[in-house]
């Protein structure tokens, strides 16, 4: 995945500062200003960035990661000039979809299609260009019948599918997301990623700010940790990551280090299902037994492993799971090292759509410290006997009058 | 996406219409037509009140002014004049009071989208428009009903109308730009626009008053544009804004204070525009 360093460079921030300048007691009204003209020094300065210079490549998924308060949303504000920036410049090639949360500018008292449009005027196209794609839209949304429904009459599921909808079809050159892939549930934001990798497929350029490092591991190429307001590390998603674990978890000198918390972190090599006749499918009957196989790669050194394997319902809710650790004498792979985790289960599940994810932490002995989860896979379970909740158990239970 | 397109341009942040005038003015359309149509196209009745309010207003002025000052007979066409004028108002007073708040009440817009500033106490401006539109008509079937004689003078009045556009979109323009800043711009403006009613000759023409008080009267940009609104369409008779002011120099300071209001209005919202997402 490490392309990009061969494409133009399409974002190019050099220096980029801002300050805001929060008043002590804020001077809201004439009559404040008026008992106090000379009250202008009381603001409290916050730097919220110190001159960060980046480059992000064409076709590139950036990822900008950083505690609550590093700055990293005022830097996506700043690049899709919604901020002003105090100095430095940033300069970008392309059209920009300038928006950076779903469904920003949708009015609830009017329809979807009123809503679609104006949303599509909003990105910058044409009235009649925005009409044109109103049937792309809907289409993707699946809410076609619902056009001309207000929007204040939609679920939170259709608003959410709409708004995707929106910033999908409005195809943007670059698209500046705010932890976009948060709402909705797990099977909405699997249709999210499978739409991101369309999109890189054709040339598009992503910029995603969030602090949820699985994505970050997931789909980026590349990754920024920002830390009160500075520049940390730029590069490598994994150890940007892992550069965030170690702020979170490594104490007040954010050192991390040997005390600190275990570098853990792997790479997905393969992951699949398999058949009873062992060939590789993906999706799997009701009843017949699932075949799963993975490998997993380490990135730096791993002690004591424990991979820790959900199955999630569409919803995203866990259904069951299993934990396995290393077998055999040694508990260490070595950088670089593979660990392969392979077998059957037999499956309970009932027809419907479902995710595997795969949670890696460290046996200690003052208990496991999850630090890294990875979506493995995703697969539906076909089959015509439905029923309740998720899992059926063989049962013994008989009803008789009595 | 070819490479021809990859040039790297600056961002600049945010402006009063960022992203370019021909976005900007496809949003003011859009913006202003739904919300038009949300006022009033909801309802059955919806439409019927927008016309309702400056009628009623009229109906009590007129009897006010009529019977407890007797102006009906002073002046031609008093009923109709006062109508014309309440219309004319309206719109003023309408999107103004409006334009205050426009942009805290779109804030997460403002927040969250790169999206031209100045358009949305334009779109305030825009949808008023609409309702002056329709109001002039109602005026005009009126106005011939009570047997005023059309002349080629009301060809001019759309100047009239420019003018006064201009004019309420400076104003608004400046009152939403300073509201997040100075949150009593709202109760200000509120007093303001009433004391501005009583200082524009809408309920009375300007050569009834006293000499002091119309001199007062006559530096109020609104003034000239009133009555030569009453001169153009009710009364060809009438004075006129120059005669009226008491002579052609004096309209100067008027006109001086339109400019100065239209500056104000760029200088101010170009000022406030990159950081108003940060005020709010």
């Amino acid at each position: 995945m490490a392309r990009g360093h061969d494409t133009p460079v399409v974002i190019e921030a050099r220096g980029v500062e801002k300050t805001f300048r929060i008043p002590q007691h804020r001077v809201d009204t004439l009559k404040e200003r008026a008992l106090h003209p000379f009250a202008r020094g009381q603001y409290r300065e916050l730097r919220a960035l110190n001159g960060i210079s980046f480059d992000v490549h064409r076709g590139e998924f950036f990822g900008i990661v950083g505690r609550n308060g590093s700055g990293k949303s005022t830097l996506l504000k700043i690049m899709s000039s919604i901020y002003r920036a105090d100095a430095g410049r940033i300069r970008m090639a392309g059209r920009l979809a300038p928006f950076i949360e779903l469904g920003v500018g949708f009015n609830p008292e009017l329809t979807s299609r009123e809503n679609v449009v104006l949303n599509g005027v909003m990105m910058g196209l044409g009235r009649r260009d925005a009409q044109r794609r109103l049937d792309a839209v809907l289409d993707f949304a699946e809410l076609r019948e619902f056009a001309d429904l207000k929007l204040k009459n939609y679920s939170s599921g259709m608003m959410v599918r709409l708004a995707f909808a929106v910033m999908v079809e409005a195809d943007a050159d670059i698209m500046l997301v705010d932890e976009v892939l948060a709402v909705g549930d797990a099977a909405f934001a699997q249709k999210c990623m499978d739409v991101f990798r369309e999109k890189r497929r054709a040339g598009r350029t992503l910029v995603l700010v969030t602090h949820d490092m699985a994505t970050v591991q997931g789909i980026c190429d590349r990754a920024m940790l920002v830390h009160d307001g500075d520049l940390r590390y730029a590069g490598d998603p994994e150890e940007a990551a892992l550069r965030y674990y170690r702020l979170n978890f490594g104490g007040p000198n954010g050192g991390g280090g040997a005390g600190g918390v275990p570098d853990v972190n792997v790479r997905v090599v393969d992951a699949h299902l398999e058949n009873a006749r062992g060939e590789r499918v993906e999706n799997v009957e009701q009843g017949e037994p699932i075949g799963i196989h993975v490998l997993f790669e380490a990135r730096h050194e791993l002690v004591s492993p424990v991979f820790g394997f959900h199955f999630l319902n569409a919803d995203g809710v866990p259904v069951f799971g299993f934990n396995r650790s290393l077998e055999g004498g040694d508990d260490r792979v070595a950088a670089g090292g593979r660990v392969r985790i392979a077998g059957t289960l037999e499956n309970p599940l009932l027809p419907g759509r479902y995710f595997v994810s795969c949670m890696v932490s460290r046996n200690r002995t003052q208990g496991d410290l999850a630090l890294h989860v990875i979506r493995l896979l995703e697969f539906v379970v076909y089959g015509t006997r439905p029923g309740p909740g998720s899992v059926t158990v063989r049962t013994d239970v008989v009803a008789r009058g009595a | 996406m070819s490479d021809v397109e990859l040039q790297l341009r600056d961002v600049r942040g945010p402006s009063a219409l960022g992203g370019g005038w021909r976005r900007a003015l496809e949003l003011l359309y859009l913006i202003a037509v739904t919300e038009f149509k949300r006022n009033y196209l909801g309802t059955a009745l919806g439409y019927l009140w927008s016309l309702a309010r400056p009628l009623l207003l009229f109906a009590v002025l007129l009897a006010v002014f009529t019977q407890a000052f007797d102006l009906g007979d002073r002046v031609t066409h008093y009923p109709m004049l006062l109508l014309f004028n309440i219309v004319l108002f309206s719109f003023f007073q309408e999107a103004t009071t409006q334009a205050v708040s426009s942009i805290v009440s779109q804030e997460s817009v403002v927040r969250k989208t790169q999206f031209p500033r100045l358009v949305i106490p334009l779109a305030v401006v825009l949808t008023s428009l609409f309702n002056l539109a329709v109001n002039l008509a109602v005026v005009l079937v009126f106005v011939l009903v009570a047997g005023i004689e059309p002349t080629w003078t009301w060809l001019l009045f759309p100047l009239v109308v420019v003018l006064l556009i201009v004019l309420t979109t400076a104003v608004a323009t400046i009152l939403s730009a300073l509201y997040p800043r100075f949150r009593d711009t709202a109760i200000i403006w509120g007093v303001a626009a009433t004391a501005l009613f009583y200082a524009t000759p809408v309920l009375y023409p300007v050569d009834i008053v006293s000499t002091r008080l119309r001199e007062l009267i006559s530096l109020n940009p609104l003034t000239p544009l009133f009555e030569l609104a009453r001169k153009w369409v009710i009364d060809p008779h009438a004075p006129g804004p120059a005669a009226a002011a008491g002579g052609s120099a004096r309209l100067l300071v008027p006109a001086a204070v339109f400019v100065a209001v239209c500056a104000l209005a760029v200088w101010v919202f170009g000022r406030e525009a990159p950081r108003i997402a940060e005020e709010l």
